[in-house]
C-alpha cells in the first residue's frame, strides 16, 4: 500500500449538507469506487451510496468526480485527479437522498413517460422474429441498446437543468432505439409521447450527453432521429400512419 | 394524452419542420446575398449602382421576396422557442412573434418594392 495520501472531498447529507475531506491512501490501479468504498468500510460507515456490478454493466454507481459526471467503477483515479485531490458528489438534476446516493424514480420514470419499453404482438407460442443483422433498422437499434441507465447524460444536460419536464436523453435515447425495432406496436404512441413540449425538439443539440456517455453512445444523434421522424409523421405521416 | 396536449405536440413538431425547411433556404438565400455583396462592392459602392442593378429586375425581386419569406417563417418560430424557454408562463409575450413576423413581412418587402421600383411613386 502506498504511503500517499489522496485528499478527497465527498459531499455529505442531502440538498442541504457540505463536503467532508477524507485522507484514502493511493494505490495503483485505483478507480473512483476504490475510494468512496474505503471510506465507506474503514473510515465512516455512515456514508451512502450506491454501487452494484463493479464492472460497468449495471449504471448504479455514477457520481459527480470534479464537477464531471462518471461511472465511479471504470473510472481510473489517475485519470482524473487534479493534484492529490477528488472532489465527489452525488449526480446532478437528481434529488439527493443521502450522500452519493440520488432519487432516480424520475429519470426512470421519463424512460415510462417517453414509452420507452417494448411491447409487441407475438406470443411464446409464436416463432422467432427474423431482424436482419445489416438491415438499416437493426444497425439503428444497435447503435443505442447498449445505455446501462447510469443518468450521467441526464446529469450532464443544461436543458434538463433548466426544464424540469424535458425527457432528457437517455429517455429519448431509448424511444429512438425502440423506433427501430421492426417488432414493436406501440410506434406513434411513441411518436406522440417524444413529440412537443417535453419531448425531442426541446433538445439544444449541446452534446454534452454524447460527450459524457461512459457507452459512448450518441444520444443526441438518436434524438437528431426523432426530431426528423416526428416531423414526417405530423407532416406527410410515416409506415406507421399519421400523428 | 389529452387532446389538447397531442395537438400542441403536433404544432411543434410542424414548427420545427417549417424552421428547418426556411433554414434551408435562408442558408442559400444568405450565401447568394454575401457574393452579390462581395462582387458589387469591388468598385465602391453607390445607391445608383445598386438600383442599376435591381430597377425593374424581376430575378432580384422575386430572389428577395424569397429572402423575406423565409425570414418571415424562420424568426419568429425561433423567437417563440426562445420566449416558451425563458418565461414560460408569461402567456402575454406570446404576441411578439407575430409583431416580428408582422414588422418582417411589412419592411421586408418594403424594402423589396423599393429597389425594383427604385422610389418611383412615392
Amino acid at each position: 500500500m502506498s504511503t500517499v495520501n489522496l485528499k478527497v472531498k465527498v459531499w455529505r447529507g442531502a440538498e442541504q449538507g457540505e463536503f467532508v475531506e477524507y485522507l484514502v491512501p493511493r494505490n495503483s490501479n485505483q478507480t473512483v469506487l476504490d475510494v468512496v468504498t474505503y471510506i465507506q468500510r474503514k473510515l465512516d460507515p455512515t456514508l451512502s451510496y450506491r454501487f452494484a456490478c463493479r464492472v460497468g454493466m449495471c449504471g448504479s454507481c455514477a457520481m459527480t468526480v470534479n464537477g464531471v459526471a462518471r461511472w465511479t467503477c471504470r473510472t481510473h483515479v489517475a485519470k482524473i485527479v487534479e493534484g492529490d485531490s477528488l472532489e465527489i458528489a452525488p449526480l446532478n438534476n437528481l434529488p439527493v437522498i443521502k450522500d452519493l446516493a440520488t432519487d432516480m424514480r424520475e429519470f426512470f420514470n421519463k424512460w415510462k413517460g417517453a414509452v420507452g419499453f417494448f411491447k409487441g404482438e407475438q406470443t411464446r407460442h409464436d416463432d422467432f422474429a427474423v431482424v436482419k443483422p445489416d438491415s438499416e433498422e437493426r444497425q439503428l437499434a444497435n447503435a443505442g441498446i447498449e445505455c446501462i441507465g447510469c443518468a450521467v447524460c441526464y446529469a450532464s444536460c443544461d436543458v434538463v437543468a433548466s426544464r424540469t419536464n424535458y425527457l432528457g436523453p437517455a429517455a429519448l435515447n431509448r424511444a429512438w432505439t425502440l423506433t427501430n425495432d421492426v417488432r414493436d406496436t406501440q410506434q406513434l404512441d411513441r411518436l406522440r409521447a417524444v413529440a412537443g413540449d417535453a419531448g425531442c425538439h426541446t433538445c439544444h443539440t449541446h452534446g454534452s450527453c454524447t460527450e459524457r456517455c461512459p457507452k459512448q453512445l450518441e444520444p443526441t444523434a438518436g434524438i437528431s432521429g426523432l426530431k426528423k421522424l416526428v416531423a414526417r409523421a405530423a407532416v406527410r405521416g410515416t409506415k406507421w400512419g399519421k400523428l | 394524452m389529452s387532446t389538447a396536449i397531442h395537438s400542441s405536440a403536433v404544432l411543434q413538431a410542424k414548427l420545427w419542420y417549417a424552421q428547418r425547411i426556411s433554414a434551408m433556404v435562408l442558408g442559400l438565400c444568405v450565401a447568394i446575398h454575401l457574393f452579390i455583396m462581395f462582387y458589387a462592392i469591388r468598385g465602391g459602392l453607390t445607391a445608383g449602382e445598386i438600383l442599376g442593378r435591381t430597377q425593374g429586375n424581376w430575378l432580384f425581386a422575386i430572389f428577395y421576396e424569397v429572402f423575406v419569406l423565409a425570414c418571415l417563417v424562420h424568426a419568429p418560430i425561433g423567437l417563440a422557442n426562445i420566449l416558451r424557454e425563458n418565461f414560460p408562463r408569461s402567456y402575454g409575450l406570446s404576441i411578439l412573434p407575430w409583431v416580428l413576423a408582422t414588422l418582417v413581412l411589412v419592411l421586408g418587402t418594403t424594402a423589396v418594392i423599393g429597389v425594383f421600383t427604385g422610389g418611383v411613386g412615392r
